[in-house]
């Protein structure tokens, strides 16, 4: 049976792009010096598995790099290597690489072999010249690990850790039991190759237990009926053991336990007939100073039971956060399912409350229940699609690092709020508007470290990253405490380019307004990072496209702040039902300033077409939704209906419409998928009694009215 | 279900005349019931409806063939269809007179339309075929429905067939 590999690719690609996310951010949590066991084993079984399913799927070039950066993460791991910042530079550029490596393999595009192969032999130098630099010969007797060459860590903590690792290991062996279940081999595992591989950790005795072999003519040779018992020195990591194991966890029942010295003597045991040992096991079993005494044995063995470090590795799923990976259109899926049953309901519930008879009240009664149970399916649903903003945030780390870097600037990064969750298409949405603000923080914000100093500042800069929730909206922070923006040049440079006219007074928040203009930049010079002109305009369009809003506060020589504010999900939208003529319209609550009713003689004509009405010392048009839309409304005279003042893209305007009728949630569903775009219309919803309602899209219809007034 | 180069035909009435789709385009059959109008739409695209949570465009074929206008009554059907466009499958809904028949159309049968006028105005008609004495007008969906779709999401027509045609 031949099974199609390339199926399993997305997966493979997907879970690595992750785990590159995870090394990222172990990395930048590396401590230069001490690092942490925990991380550096993140980092390195990253790279393990990389490498594993690579090999598997023959994407070699991967496998051949990954292996490279697995050799010298081993080092890093074993303690052999101390972390510095030239290494943890390395390191973070091997993802970088392997990033690349994985996007060109996987738009089966040609892999950019120099970059790769410079960087391989960048990990390789790393590696040889801590093998030239090794103090100590490894292996050193009775000590088990190879003293570290000290590259300026603490030399004091690294001794500590060996004294405590040497009394460790004289003291104990490992002992395995591996007892595979019968699909391991159909599984694509091999016992022999983890024998040998546990073989090359240190000197390995074999018991074999051929028990469950069947006789020859039910035999099964697809099946695995072995077992085995093991020990290894206790020299060996537990996590090299486990390592051997990792692919076949799952597959079989696993036991890795350390056992006191005395009983580790193989002759010692009475089963110690039936053991093949490995070629020198004899002479390391007899390493432990002290021979055992079979009475001491059978003490040690009872002793053995709650040994200190026994572990029970036979882990089927790896139990850490108990989550599925479930694809998005599932999650659709079940959330159009529930849409329509919210509909359904509101449906019933219509009907329900004009019902008359004995059994009218009960009914009703559990209409109201069904009507709750629904709001919290649905909101559990929702809650599916929702994630932490920390997947958005956790780029920041390294991109601050690097430009800081690059600009000479001394930064420091401060998240909160990164358990904030929000709707998925909105996660992927502010990643991209995000990175520009922070950008231009780190660019234009933050000053030199001498201004700062000057300016009698710590010669430090910070950059705030915080999300919140603020009522039914997410605010995303961006802040830092440079210069503030600088109103005489951002003005001067309006004047320049004719936004402004020389003359013009403006306020604060009008000047703020002027870097949101396409092709705004007051950046002296265009570096790489910013200074294109091409970002606060793009930046609010985006968060505009999400249903969102930008600000910005900034106090000279204070700092700056953009908040940007946007709705918890794209898939429901607060709205104001209007009537206009048959017609239903959802206005989002988002748009809306205030609605009214018009005195005959609160309006204006303009040169006899152009309606406006007086709101709040302003002019605002009206725009005539039954005009715009074609529909046949109830009435023609403004003062019989209601304007609804809306706001869009900074201007506002009044919508005439016959009627309010209420407000309510609404599922957003795409006109689109069946249609195509309508200008003024974001996308349509379903009614209680299964009518569709069109959603307004406030700045497209106050673009569509002005394009009519143009024509 | 293409055996011997005979495929199915769903068959509905549209005044007089006799029009068929293949069946494997046809989504369901549903009874007439409002539609929303939607804004700067063509005159025969009617409005759009509810099937089952999406919002599916429904369109007047006796306004699209410049038909004389039929009342809609309870009787009126919508033949949900789904079409190729240059933007992927879409689903829509044409309001016809009422179905009659599924039937057997063997593709030798079947005669080119004569070439009348202009090409662009039967170039949606795959071709015509003789069933039990009558004359069913086979259509080309793609072309005939597609195309508004295309227009109304901003494509431009010509190209939107073209490439669809390529």
């Amino acid at each position: 049976m031949t099974v199609d590999l390339t199926q399993f690719h997305d997966a493979f690609f997907e879970e690595s792009f992750e785990a590159l996310d995870a090394m990222e951010a172990a990395l930048m949590k590396l401590d230069v010096g001490s690092p942490e066991a925990e991380l550096v084993n993140t980092i390195f079984r990253v790279a393990h598995s990389i490498k594993g399913g690579s090999a598997t799927f023959g994407f070699t070039e991967i496998a051949s790099f990954t292996h490279s950066l697995e050799t010298l993460l081993d080092e890093l791991r074993s303690g052999t290597m101390p972390v510095t910042v030239a290494l943890s530079d390395l390191l973070l550029k091997s993802v970088d690489v392997l990033r690349a490596m994985l996007r060109a393999v996987q738009a089966k595009q040609p892999i950019d072999a120099q970059r790769v192969s410079d960087l391989q032999f960048d990990l390789e130098v790393a590696i040889a010249d801590k093998n030239k630099s090794e103090a100590v010969p490894p292996a050193a007797p009775g000590g088990g690990l190879p003293r570290p060459a000290i590259h300026g860590g603490s030399l004091a903590r690294i001794e500590d850790t060996l004294s405590v690792l040497d009394k460790d290991t004289a003291l104990a062996r490992w002992r395995i039991r591996f007892h595979p279940y019968r699909e391991l081999l159909a599984r694509g595992n091999d016992p022999l190759r983890m024998l040998r591989e546990l073989a090359a950790l240190g000197e390995l005795a074999v018991r074999l237990d051929a028990q469950m072999l069947p006789p020859l003519a039910e035999l099964n040779p697809q099946d695995c009926y072995l077992a085995w018992s093991l020990e290894l020195p206790g020299e060996v990591t537990e996590e090299a053991i486990k390592q051997v194991f990792e692919w076949a966890e799952g597959d079989c029942d696993l036991t890795i336990e350390r056992q006191a010295a005395e009983t580790s003597d193989l002759p010692a045991s009475p089963q110690a007939a039936a053991v093949a040992p490995a070629p020198a096991a004899a002479a390391v079993a007899a390493a432990p100073a002290v021979a055992a005494a079979p009475a001491v044995a059978t003490a040690a063995a009872t002793a053995r039971a709650d040994a200190p470090t026994k572990v029970e590795a036979s882990v089927s799923g790896l139990g850490d956060s108990g989550s599925i990976r479930v694809s998005v259109e599932k999650i659709d899926e079940l959330m159009n399912t529930v849409g329509e049953l919210v509909i359904t309901q509101a449906m019933l519930s219509q009907l329900g409350s004009h019902f008359d008879g004995p059994d009218a009240e009960k009914l009703r009664g559990g209409l109201a229940q069904l009507e709750r149970y629904m709001r919290e399916l649905q909101e559990s649903v929702m809650r599916v699609r929702m994630l932490p903003i920390s997947f958005v945030f956790s780029r920041f780390p390294r991109m601050v690092r690097d430009l800081a870097q690059r600009l000479g600037k001394q930064i420091e990064l401060k998240l909160t709020g990164e358990q904030t969750e929000l709707d998925k298409t909105v996660l992927e949405k502010i990643g991209d508007p995000l990175v520009h603000l922070v950008r231009n923080c780190i660019d234009h914000g933050i000053e030199s470290p001498d201004a700062r100093v000057a300016a009698g500042k710590s010669a430090e800069g910070t950059v705030h990253l915080d999300a919140c929730h603020r009522g039914g909206n997410i605010a995303v922070e961006v802040s830092d405490d440079g210069g503030g923006l600088d109103k005489e040049r951002i003005l001067a440079k309006a004047r320049a380019r004719g936004l402004v006219g020389a003359n013009d007074v403006l306020s604060d928040s009008e000047i703020h307004e002027l870097i949101f203009l396409p092709g705004f930049s007051t950046a002296e010079k265009t570096t790489d990072v910013s200074g294109r002109g091409v970002g606060m305009d793009v930046v609010r369009r985006n968060v505009k496209e999400l249903g969102g809003k930008i600000d910005l506060t900034s106090e000279p020589g204070r700092g700056s702040r953009f908040t940007i504010t946007l709705p918890l999900t794209l898939a429901i939208v607060d709205g104001q039902s209007v009537a206009v003529g048959t017609e239903t319209y959802i206005v989002p609550l988002i748009s809306i300033v205030e609605s009214m009713q018009l005195k005959e003689t609160g309006v204006t004509r303009l040169s006899g077409h152009s309606e406006v009405l007086s709101f709040r010392g302003d002019y605002l048009p009206i725009i005539r939704l039954h005009e715009l839309f074609g529909v046949e409304p109830r009435s023609r005279a403004l003062h019989e209906g209601l304007v609804v003042v809306a706001e869009g893209d900074g201007r506002r305007v009044g919508l005439f419409v016959d009627d309010l009728l209420g407000q309510q949630q609404v599922v957003i569903k795409s006109l689109e998928a069946n249609y195509g775009h309508i200008e003024g219309v974001s996308g349509a919803t379903i009614l209680g009694d299964g009518s569709v309602a069109l959603i307004l899209d406030v700045p497209g219809l106050i673009r569509a009215a002005s394009m009519r007034a143009a024509a | 279900m293409t055996t011997n180069g005979s495929h199915q035909v769903l068959t509905f009435v549209l005044g007089n005349e006799t029009y068929g789709v293949d069946i494997l385009r046809v989504q369901e059959i549903r009874g007439w019931s409002a539609v929303t109008k939607i804004p700067h739409a063509p005159a025969h695209v009617l409005g759009v409806l509810n099937l089952r949570g999406s919002i599916v465009p429904i369109v007047d074929l006796r306004m699209r063939f410049a038909l004389e206008r039929a009342e809609y009554t309870a009787v009126t059907v919508i033949i949900v269809m789904s079409v190729n466009t240059p933007a992927g499958r879409r689903d829509f809904g044409v309001v016809v007179d009422g179905v009659s028949d599924v039937v057997d159309v063997n593709s030798a049968e079947v005669k080119p339309a004569p070439e009348l006028g202009s090409r662009s105005a039967t170039d949606y008609i795959r071709g015509l075929v003789s069933v039990a004495e009558r004359m069913v007008v086979l259509l080309d969906i793609d072309r005939l429905i597609g195309r508004d779709l295309a227009l109304s999401s901003g494509v431009d027509g010509e190209e939107a067939l073209a490439a669809s045609a390529a």
